[in-house]
């Protein structure tokens, strides 16, 4: 089609506006035609794992505040974003994580442990259990989709039907490799969701300085993929979209993106204090939002779950997550040589003297 | 055996890895229905299919993180950047992922993958065609960087690189890929990685070069061969990690050393060797270790770049003046 004027393209029919939401924020179901089809159950299975990474997140604050732990990156309020996502995948399926996404990690089967040892500074926090299909924390920024995308490539070159979900944050949907990781991963059909976690905060960087896009959506737009807002508080709802997603991508029909509207209520990490970049009354806004609490209101309507139950929950697993501490500080240090033999499948000559040296001066043999 | 040059030897190598290995999957711009921009992959994809040979968008970090992400679920991706002064977007993968997997996750997850890119100068090319990056890939702990000077060489380091579980990057001398041709078997071999060789044997210094300049050093030793000065030539072969064992047996032999290389001198390979000639052969040195390398410049564009790149007749008064000393 040829224009007969300047006609300038603003509007592309993106997914901006309207957010799928199926449970409200008071936990009453508004679209009772979109709930998956879980036994009731699951549901309090799936709010036992949120329960079980806020009591874990806080468990990791507060030992950090006590001088126990590194830096930590918190997690409260975005935890349907992760649990809904990775209950919604089968069991061979990939995740690859940004930073910020303990739900899905525990979900997926990395144990408590691990992950505190990764905040405590330790490798083998990225180390996993065999066969379990995650990759490591990404630090650098929006790398990690170019790794989902090769995975989810690599399924389908081998012929297999396993799909590769992959998260990074709002401020992440500015990178370069962001974009280049939605292009490629369209142009292959690759079988991989991308799921931006919008907590709408890039440490101190607000949503609408990161991009005069409506909707992160949109994003996937340019890309000729399909995109979607979803109300990332909402368990039902993150759930239910990545389902879609996920078998979609099973069935060979492509990469699908998915921006959790969510919030951050607490820091980036540890080391920032949100007070300067935002108001509280906006934190407050949010807490009404939160996603335990709807979930919860929901069990309870449904007769699956009672208040003093809930308390009793979050204790427990609280002090579950003390004593997972407490093993991680008694396992004392890593060996020496594993700072030097994971660089290469064998240690090339180099590296061996600069180890025995090393060695023969920790045992005092200085020469 | 067939007579080859060294782009005929890598297609017909990466056919071979390919033929060898349903894992190994080959991509990068222009690398599928063109077959390359110097032809390397020429046929790969008529041959094995558009799943295993493929054309990607133009986007360099893009093809090494997918790279990665197909070598973490059990392929052993061979990735083309088209020329080595593109791969700078792709340095954020090389450097915070390629590198460090294995590492990270203490062993458990690796990757089996292969960056090859044309490199270094000297075929009066634009602006960014002619970069020499030993010294920045080569500074990169979990790397292994190869580099062949000759087709036989091209074939036994590509295919041990493929079958390789550490990343290696490929570093291909263009100005030499048509230059010359070879006997290559047609039966598989390797050659292993981290190995130098002796390519001229002699007793009076020894030289360290590798790439398209090993031909030139080759070219400047004859040059003091006639002069009665007998050059003992290594090539390196692999730039990281490199082979000490063979440098410092050479260097104990002769007594000096020098070190010729493409790249900027300050930093340099060239300052990497020197360091462990002092280290491991101080005392049967009779002369300074000498380096020849780029000047601290900007690669110049065509018209000046023959100031930039050492020719036989600068080596030759070069290594004359360390055998002279």
């Amino acid at each position: 089609m040829i224009h007969e004027r300047i006609e300038l393209i603003r509007d592309y029919g993106a997914p901006g506006g309207p957010m799928l939401q199926i449970m409200d924020e008071h936990g009453a179901v508004r679209r009772p035609e979109l709930v998956p089809s879980l036994a009731e159950e699951k549901w309090l299975e799936l709010y036992k794992a949120m329960v079980l990474t806020r009591a874990a997140d806080d468990k990791a604050l507060q030992l950090q505040r006590q001088g126990r732990m590194l830096t930590y990156a918190p997690n409260t309020g975005q935890e349907a974003a992760q649990v809904g996502p990775a209950a919604a995948m089968e069991k061979n399926d990939w995740l690859v994580p940004a930073f910020r996404e303990l739900g899905a990690w525990l979900y997926r089967g990395i144990p408590l442990k691990t992950v505190y040892l990764y905040w405590y500074g330790n490798e083998y926090g990225s180390h996993f259990p065999e066969g379990v299909r995650v990759l490591p924390i990404a630090v650098p920024i929006g790398t990690q989709l170019h790794h989902a995308v090769g995975i989810a490539m690599a399924s389908s070159i081998k012929g297999e039907k396993d799909v590769t979900v992959a998260y990074i944050g709002d401020g992440g949907t500015s990178t370069g490799d962001f974009n280049e990781a939605l292009n490629f991963a369209g142009v292959f059909n690759a079988p991989v969701v991308f799921i931006v976690q919008n907590n709408q905060y890039a440490i101190s960087v607000p949503r609408k300085k990161q991009t005069k896009a409506e909707s992160l959506a949109q994003k996937a737009v340019a890309a000729g993929i399909p995109g979607i807002v979803v109300d990332g508080n909402d368990l039902m709802a993150m759930y239910a979209a990545t389902k879609e997603a996920v078998e979609r991508a099973r069935r060979g029909e492509g990469p699908t993106l998915i921006e959790a509207y969510t919030y951050r209520l607490g820091a980036h990490t540890t080391s920032d204090d949100p007070t300067k970049y935002r108001e509280d009354s906006e934190v407050e806004q949010w807490k009404l939002r939160d996603p335990l609490r709807r979930m919860k209101a929901y069990l309870i309507d449904q007769g699956l779950w009672s208040d003093e139950q809930d308390a009793g929950l979050y204790e427990q697993y609280g002090a579950y997550a003390l004593e997972v501490f407490r093993q991680v500080e008694a396992e004392g240090e890593p060996k020496v040589a594993d700072l030097f033999q994971y660089t290469y499948k064998e240690m090339p000559a180099h590296l061996r003297e600069q180890y025995e040296e090393y060695v023969r001066y920790l045992e005092g043999k200085v020469e | 055996m067939a007579l080859m040059n060294l782009i005929t030897t890598i297609n017909h190598t990466l056919d071979r890895a390919m033929d060898q290995d349903d894992r190994v999957v080959v991509f990068g711009e222009d690398v599928g229905v063109e077959g390359g921009v110097f032809r390397a992959t020429v046929g790969l994809q008529e041959k094995y299919g558009d799943k295993r040979c493929f054309d990607t968008p133009l986007a360099e970090s893009a093809i090494v993180g997918t790279a990665v992400g197909m070598a973490l679920n059990g392929l052993r991706p061979v990735a083309e950047i088209q020329f080595s002064g593109f791969v700078y977007p792709a340095f954020n993968q090389i450097i915070s992922h390629v590198a460090r997997m294995r590492n990270r996750t203490r062993g458990q997850r690796y990757l089996p993958m292969v960056i090859r890119m044309p490199h270094g100068g000297g075929i009066k090319a634009l602006e960014h065609h002619s970069e020499s990056l030993d010294t920045f890939l080569g500074h990169i702990p979990g790397l292994k960087v190869v580099t062949p000077s000759t087709p036989y060489d091209a074939k036994g380091l590509l295919l041990a690189a493929i079958q390789d579980d550490d990343p290696v990057i490929f570093l291909e001398p263009s100005k030499i890929y048509r230059a010359f041709r070879q006997e290559v078997p047609e039966e598989d071999y390797t050659i292993p990685l981290g190995k130098a060789k002796v390519v001229k044997s002699g007793s009076d210094l020894t030289v360290v070069s590798w790439g398209a300049y090993v031909h030139e050093v080759l070219k400047a030793a004859q040059i003091l061969q006639d002069e009665g000065i007998d050059a003992e030539v290594i090539d390196l072969r692999t730039i990281s990690p490199i082979d000490r064992e063979t440098i410092l047996e050479s260097v104990k032999k002769t007594g000096r050393f020098a070190v010729v290389h493409e790249a900027a001198k300050s930093f340099g390979p060239g300052a990497e060797l020197i360091a462990l000639v002092n280290e491991g052969a101080f005392l049967y040195l009779e002369a300074p270790p000498t380096r020849m390398a780029g000047f601290d410049i900007t690669i110049p564009l065509p018209r000046e770049e023959h100031h930039y790149f050492l020719d036989a007749s600068r080596i030759a008064a070069g290594l004359r003046r360390v055998a002279q000393f």
